[in-house]
């Protein structure tokens, strides 16, 4: 019985039968290898970046839970520690090395490998076509080398965690000397070398796919595709896209000279050093150029993960607002405003490096600036829902989830970019929890949600709602449950990546806290574990979809057949007649962006 | 086997969420997808508000339980200032943080969907954007403009009077060094840094500022309390960095590159021992940036005395200078040809 009504309409979903000599579609045989491995289709090779994504974020949500285990419970051993790890967790306990090497490869791979390559991979891959309507990325090829180069960074860093001396340890940021001296720690030997390798030929990827990116935004939009017609979605990778290439370089150069001065002899970021009885022959060089050169890219980086994802969540909140997003221009513009700034502000992570004060007053000004942006698109979202008719799906819920967490997240933003109180807060838990907020879990639940909502996009299904719902609430109540109190912790100058409180006076007092903070992290990291199996027992298994615009949105990827081809349309390429938030016009519902302005209709745009 | 019970637990749990995800599938498919969905928005709707009340007053139980762990006042004239910034920031902050979250939730929750009322198409407002243009603005120049007053005082130049002490720190520990009579820290090269030879700083032992330096390592700094004092900051081999939470300052120790910040201490050890009623308050040297394995362990303390105490603790010291070449020690005995000898022996080349 509910069989039946589970697979209503299969002709819809079957219907995609092209006239090859009539449009440009490729229709040429396509083998196992070619359909879903070296695949040059957009849509694949986004679920390839999302997929690989999600292995990552197992892996690295996994560290966390290691070294929260050892964070909050220090004294106590765990004897699978060591069947599974061996000499690094000797008798049931996580050795000082094991934890740095997991707070290192925690941050490394959530910052790169899943929020930045998982998140603008998958969206930016699937959703560039099929929003602005083309048949495919200006390249395709480039986009299929994209994933490949992501893939042999994959490995390499993964192969990194197997090495007897361990992965690189220096922090996600890797600041030389630690990372340029063997001597300096065990994470520095091979380790570190792989790590930079491997960041190198991420840095490859991230470039190609972004060049393809902004390529294929500028110059393959439909007819009547105008740059303000586009969803907020594009602008937000749009101009994600244009951070990563100017920033990505630097960091790649950084990468570079840190190998020279590994392996070479150099001293671009060397001097003056007495390590393990002996005095280094480097002299002249700076350390400090390392980070000038890291956090050029590395403060981008951190818009590079949160513009994508605030541009899929104006656009899901307009939908199941059912409200067209309050202040398009403003969204715009304030997206370009954050992406200017944010190249503008690297130097408020070296506050206290003994950087000249006088440049310190100027990146506080420059770094405030930002929240006048934030501040805006916080208040249109505001605004967006207001009087609007809400549908809490998972995916809005998601979305309303992001703003709490980012306004959270962003407001101790003003806290630690004014240098002046950054000089207590710099390096604590305040720190972590504060980025954390804005940037990790604002940026997960901008990722779920555009999963959630473009998953019967993406698979011709619907993923489970209930499990949904128990994700969301779970999650958000966790994320609070974990990093509200961990800026106390900041307040009383708990430094940051300390594996063992237990012998400071200063910073003893929070053991119980810690505890439940541990808690709370499996807890939450056991739900993420359920959504991953939602995810994939619904490409199988989950209930069809049998229309072809379940949420009656406006954008161009809803008038595709229900599981899109390669070449997505299966006639011509719609034409574009209006934005694409006229929702609830003229007594509307909803008005597809591909309907022309009819006679009668208030306003145009 | 504990870890095996619980992951059985979660297995299990997840297990019963799912069965019970996909039999609430069925139902709804069975009530028909219009009624589901507005039966998920109701609860959703009530779950968002709830969610508001419910994490407020969380707010409020963990301010209550944890505001007393957070190190109490400042203990030097700069972290007064930082600490007053940051409250005034609090403030905002928590006022536009309250603000917003109430809007959003009760946004949520009011404006849910239902039969009785549509979505109000209202695209924009050049009035409101530039309201919550120019509100942000104004408010971020009070902040920048306390943040950069504050900034300069406490990055200007120390007070002529300030004592000076050097602060290195290396793989995992802290050394200090103070000028003596002369009130200038003597020259050093880091290649001549020979621990054997009790030169740990590789003090130039032909500089004559050096000759009366006190060195010492695993005890204490000792700084004068209402004194200011400027800390000199070298590193010997990575990066570390100087924190001190109860003073509210941190400074990288960077190698290669000597860094400097000054403050003046407002209480000494002792005094606050009978402030925090904890006998034993010590202040805390925390090494705030990550060194390699044994950062936890990187620990120094600070004691802050009064000046007749640092005196008197001056004089017991010798400086380095003589340590490492007793020859040179005025008030020893003259040589005689035995010690001459031993002296000798110790001074060999290896």
């Amino acid at each position: 019985m509910s069989d039946a009504t589970l697979h209503l309409h299969p002709e819809v979903e079957t219907s995609h039968h092209v006239h090859a000599d009539e449009h440009d579609v490729h229709h040429h045989k396509q083998t196992f290898i070619t359909k879903y491995i070296f695949s040059t289709d957009h849509k694949t090779i986004a679920k390839q970046f999302l997929i690989t994504g999600m292995a990552w974020a197992v892996i690295g949500g996994l560290f966390s839970v290691l070294f929260r285990l050892q964070l909050g419970f220090p004294d106590q051993s765990f004897p699978f520690l060591e069947d599974v790890f061996g000499h690094w967790a000797k008798g049931g306990k996580i050795s000082p090395e094991f934890y740095y090497a997991l707070i290192t490869m925690h941050g490394t791979i959530l910052v790169f490998f899943v929020l930045t390559a998982g998140l603008s991979g998958t969206f930016a891959n699937f959703l560039i076509p099929l929003q602005i309507g083309a048949r495919d990325m200006a390249s395709p090829f480039l986009n299929m080398l994209s994933y490949w180069f992501f893939f042999l960074s994959s490995i390499i860093m993964f192969s990194s965690l197997f090495i007897s001396t361990g992965p690189a340890s220096g922090g996600w940021t890797s600041y030389p000397p630690l990372s340029a001296l063997a001597q300096a720690s065990e994470g520095s030997k091979l380790g570190m070398d792989l790590w930079l390798v491997s960041m190198a030929f991420f840095i490859v990827s991230s470039l190609l796919g972004g060049l393809n990116y902004v390529s294929t935004i500028l110059n393959m939009r439909t007819k009547g595709m105008s740059m303000t017609r586009m969803p907020l979605t594009m602008w937000g990778i749009f101009f994600t896209a244009i951070l990563g290439i100017l920033s990505f370089p630097v960091l790649l150069s950084g990468a570079v000279l840190l190998l020279f001065d590994r392996n070479l002899g150099t001293s671009f970021f060397l001097s003056d050093i007495y390590i393990a009885g002996q005095a280094l022959p480097n002299e002249g060089g700076s350390a400090i150029l390392f980070q000038h050169l890291f956090w050029f890219l590395g403060h981008p980086e951190v818009y590079i993960i949160i513009l994508p994802t605030m541009g899929i969540v104006s656009e899901i909140l307009a939908i199941y607002s059912r409200k067209p997003i309050f202040g398009y221009l403003a969204m715009v513009g304030s997206l370009f405003t954050i992406c200017i700034l944010s190249l503008l502000v690297w130097a408020h992570h070296m506050f206290v490096t003994g950087l000249n004060p006088f440049l310190g007053s100027v990146f506080t000004l420059l770094t405030l600036l930002i929240a006048v942006p934030s501040a805006i698109k916080v208040f249109n979202w505001l605004t967006t829902i207001w009087r609007g008719s809400i549908r809490f799906t998972p995916a809005m819920l998601f979305s309303i989830g992001f703003v709490s967490i980012f306004i959270s997240g962003g407001l101790t933003g003003i806290f630690l970019g004014n240098s002046t109180i950054d000089i207590h807060l710099h390096d604590t838990m305040f720190n972590i929890a504060h980025f954390h907020l804005v940037m990790g879990v604002a940026a997960f639940f901008g990722m779920f949600a555009g999963i959630y909502h473009w998953f019967p996009k993406m698979f011709g299904r619907y993923m489970n709602n209930t499990i949904g719902y128990i994700h969301f609430w779970i999650t958000l109540i966790g994320a609070y449950l974990i990093f509200w109190p961990m800026h106390y912790q900041g307040f009383a100058g708990m430094p940051r990546r300390y594996f063992d409180k237990s012998s400071w006076v200063s910073f003893n007092q929070f053991a119980d806290l810690d505890k439940m903070i541990t808690v709370v992290t499996i807890i939450v990291f056991a739900t993420q574990l359920m959504f991953l199996f939602n995810f994939f027992y619904s490409i199988y298994k989950g209930r069809k979809s049998t229309v072809q615009n379940p949420w009656n949105a406006t954008t161009l990827e809803w008038t595709t057949p229900i599981r899109p081809g390669h070449g997505n349309w299966d006639g011509e390429i719609p034409e574009v007649h209006r934005w694409p938030y006229d929702y609830s016009k003229d007594g509307r519902d909803f008005i597809p962006q591909t309907e022309p302005i009819g006679a009668n209709e208030s306003v145009e745009h | 086997m504990q870890a095996f019970f619980i992951i059985a637990i979660l297995v299990l749990g997840l297990l019963v969420i799912f069965q019970i995800a996909k039999a609430s599938e069925y139902v709804s498919i069975l009530q028909g997808e219009e009624k589901a969905r507005k039966q998920s928005n109701k609860i959703n709707g009530f779950l968002l508000l709830a969610f508001l009340i419910i994490g407020l007053i969380g707010v409020y139980y963990c301010n209550e339980s944890l505001k007393g762990k957070i190190l109490g006042d400042a203990a030097s004239d700069h972290g007064v200032l930082i600490d007053k910034l940051l409250y005034i920031t609090l403030g905002i902050t928590f006022v536009v943080f309250l603000g917003t979250h109430i809007a959003l939730f009760w946004f949520a929750y009011k404006y849910q969907e239902s039969d009785t009322r549509k979505a109000f198409y209202y695209p924009h407002n050049n009035k409101l954007e530039l309201l919550w243009t120019a509100v942000p603005a104004i408010t971020l120049t009070i902040l920048v403009g306390f943040g950069i007053f504050y900034w300069f005082k406490i990055n200007g130049d120390p007070p002529k009077n300030a004592n000076v002490v050097e602060i290195t720190g290396s793989q995992f520990k802290w050394e200090f060094r103070y000028p003596g009579f002369d009130k200038v820290l003597g020259k050093k090269y880091y290649k001549n840094i020979d621990d054997l030879n009790s030169n740990p700083l590789g003090q130039l032992w032909d500089d004559k500022y050096n000759q009366d330096d006190i060195y010492s390592t695993g005890e204490p700094m000792k700084l004068v309390v209402n004194k200011p004092v400027q800390l000199v900051i070298y590193s010997k081999d990575v990066i570390h960095d100087v924190g001190l939470p109860h003073f509210r300052l941190k400074m990288d120790a960077v190698p290669g590159t000597p860094t400097t910040m000054w403050f003046t201490p407002l209480y000494t050890t002792k005094q606050m021992k009978e402030k925090t009623g904890n006998p034993n308050f010590v202040y805390e040297i925390a090494c705030d940036q990550m060194c390699g394995k044994g950062h936890t362990g990187m620990r120094g303390e600070i004691e802050v005395v009064t000046q007749s105490e640092f005196d008197m603790w001056m004089a017991s010291k010798k400086p380095q200078y003589i340590v490492a070449n007793p020859d040179k020690d005025p008030s020893a005995p003259k040589p005689t040809t035995d010690t001459l000898k031993i002296a000798a022996a110790t001074t060999l080349p290896k």
